[in-house]
């Protein structure tokens, strides 16, 4: 039995390659016909490609024409970017995919989910057998662990996530944070809603514009303050959220000082997302006050993928070992099933604890 | 070592590790001491090894009660190093000096100096917490966030585990300096004003804490320049008392 994957991604093709080699709702049966005993489809938006075990070699090109989309016809006209392993390096493939190191995030965990869709979409279908059936088995095996055992995951990447992954680090459970949003912009928008989905229910809105924070407060379930107030709340709030247009710092040491006097044991994180600041930098020297404009979120986001990149190597430890051990319990299998008809298929014999 | 190579190499992972490892550490102390306090028939406080031993089992213990209640596992990262110092100084140095006459038991002096070590055992966790809290905040305010960053407790849990630690070993403290004045015998003058300058400066940083005069890392600081301060302090109150006493 042969088993392969074929495929294309975001390190081989740009998105309109993806696009037209993305497959349809019969890729399987053409699959099938085409010689594959199972084929599966993977699709995201970064990566399509078809994990395939067939007792003749099934050629790429054959693969590429059965995930071509059937409004285009034109196939012939490019030189095919597509990648091929096969056996060990499939098996090694499948498991750096499922646990996110093949991601263009890398660590991100949605790849898990999809990979999760497609097999069971395969199974349901019948394409699925035995053999696809413990090669994916043991990748969410794989790719559980690496997540348990390695560093992969940490961190936020997103600039929004960030600010909600530091404000959760100075304050532990945000329910009883109140937020200020200043400026009702897009950006304000979405933090705003990230810290309302962990926890925060005081979150009081701000803008120039009255109707505009009205109609924010009222998307967000927090409470419109008129613009000239929100000095007054300062002294109170434990989140502000800045995204004003306006051209000189709203907040300086000297105005924020005379705001603070009396909560010296309060921190006060403040997220600058406006461009220009709105918030005068050496504010972050000050007793208890965190302040993140755009450029050191973004820099937060970018150090936690420098730590899940240097998680790679132990990750890739982790699927080395199980890639081995997979291989020769695959084969054992394989050659039993060979060797005598009266041995059991293998989607028959059950699963060992590690493949469920 | 093998929490702080996981955090180095960012594989840590916060389980029980510590906690089992600093229990079964504990467990042979407990052995230590009892055997030693049989040995000499009264609590084994009566040199300056037995002293540190002492202190080290009583950071254990406060780390025990604290540490899974406000889930600071990787205190036990820095308390162990802790531990190791104070008994390594204790084995190393040749402090292990017994008594010419065995000294007779004095149930108050004993229960003065045990609940006075106890009490530097939370000023230790405090001090902890104290390095946890700088670490944290430090990486906070330069944008600078490494392994350990996600691995920490976030500052307002810190801080209020710092002033807890703070309000139980000033209690204890304060007991172990009240029942002093019940032992029966004339402390050394020395000891006594030794003694008062840890609670003041203890009394000090509290009062500064409840009239938020002192920022939280403030606290934090001086939570390790305290308990340095007191941990000197020990040393030389047990050092001269070890002293022979001039004709």
């Amino acid at each position: 039995m042969n088993l392969f994957c074929v495929g294309l991604s975001h390190h081989t093709a740009n998105v309109e390659t993806r696009e037209r080699f993305a497959g349809h709702a019969e890729t399987d049966c053409i699959l099938r016909a085409a010689g594959c005993a199972e084929a599966l489809l993977l699709t995201t938006c970064n990566r399509v490609e078809v994990y395939g075990a067939s007792e003749e070699r099934v050629s790429t090109d054959e693969i590429a024409r059965c995930l071509v989309r059937k409004v285009d016809n034109t196939t012939e006209e490019y030189a095919l970017p597509f990648y091929r392993y096969e056996d060990t390096r499939c098996v090694q493939h499948l498991f750096r995919v499922a646990s996110g190191l093949d991601s263009m995030v890398v660590g991100e965990s949605e790849i898990l989910g999809q990979a999760k869709k497609a097999y069971e979409s395969a199974r349901a279908s019948g394409a699925a057998g035995p053999c696809l059936h413990r090669l994916f088995q043991r990748a969410f095996h794989v790719a559980k662990q690496v997540r348990t055992h390695t560093d992969i995951t940490r961190g936020s990447v997103s600039v929004g996530s960030v600010a909600v992954d530091l404000a959760q680090r100075i304050f532990g459970q945000l329910g009883n944070c109140k937020v200020l949003v200043l400026g009702a912009g897009e950006t304000s928008e979405r933090t705003a809603r990230a810290l309302v989905s962990r926890g925060v229910t005081d979150l009081r809105v701000s803008n120039r514009s009255s109707d505009r924070a009205e109609e924010l407060a009222r998307l967000v379930g927090g409470q419109a303050i008129r613009f000239d107030e929100w000095p007054a709340q300062c002294r109170e709030i434990d989140i502000l959220i800045t995204s004003t247009s306006s051209e000189t710092p709203l907040l300086t040491p000297q105005n924020l000082s005379a705001m603070l006097r009396n909560r010296i044991d309060r921190p006060l994180f403040i997220i600058d997302i406006a461009v220009p600041r709105d918030v005068d930098p050496s504010v972050n020297e000050m007793e208890g006050v965190y302040l993140y404009d755009i450029d050191s979120l973004q820099s937060v986001a970018e150090q936690s993928l420098a730590l899940r990149r240097k998680q790679i190597a132990a990750a890739e430890a982790i699927i080395a070992e199980h890639i081995a051990d997979f291989w020769e319990s695959i084969s054992r299998k394989l050659n039993c099933k060979a060797g005598s008809a009266k041995q059991p298929v293998l989607g028959e014999t059950p699963l060992r604890a590690s493949e469920l | 070592m093998r929490t702080i190579v996981a955090l180095r190499a960012g594989i840590f992972r916060p389980g029980q590790f510590n906690f089992l490892a600093i229990g079964l550490g504990f467990i042979f102390q407990t052995a230590f001491l009892s055997i030693r306090g049989h040995a000499l028939g009264r609590c084994p406080l009566t040199n300056l090894f037995e002293v540190f031993i002492f202190v080290a089992w009583s950071v254990a213990l406060i780390y025990m009660l604290v540490g899974p209640a406000y889930r600071l596992s990787l205190m036990g990262a820095f308390t162990a190093p802790l531990v190791v110092l104070l008994q390594g100084l204790a084995l190393i140095a040749p402090i292990d000096v017994r008594h010419p006459v065995k000294l007779p038991a004095n149930p108050w002096l004993e229960f003065h100096a045990s609940i006075s070590l106890v009490a530097y055992g939370a000023f230790a966790l405090a001090c902890i917490a104290g390095v946890m809290y700088l670490v944290q905040e430090r990486q906070l305010k330069t944008h600078q966030l490494h392994s350990v960053f996600y691995h920490l407790p976030p500052l307002t849990d810190l801080f209020a585990a710092i002033t807890r630690l703070l309000w139980w070993g000033f209690a204890l403290y304060t007991l172990g300096l009240v029942s002093g004045f019940f032992v029966g015998q004339p402390l050394p003058y020395v000891q006594v004003v030794c003694a008062f300058a840890v609670w003041l400066l203890y009394a000090a940083i509290l009062q500064g804490r409840h009239l938020r005069r002192l920022a939280p890392k403030h606290v934090a600081a001086l939570c390790i320049i305290g308990f340095t301060a007191a941990l000197t302090l020990l040393w030389g109150i047990t050092f001269t008392a070890q002293m022979p006493s001039p004709p």
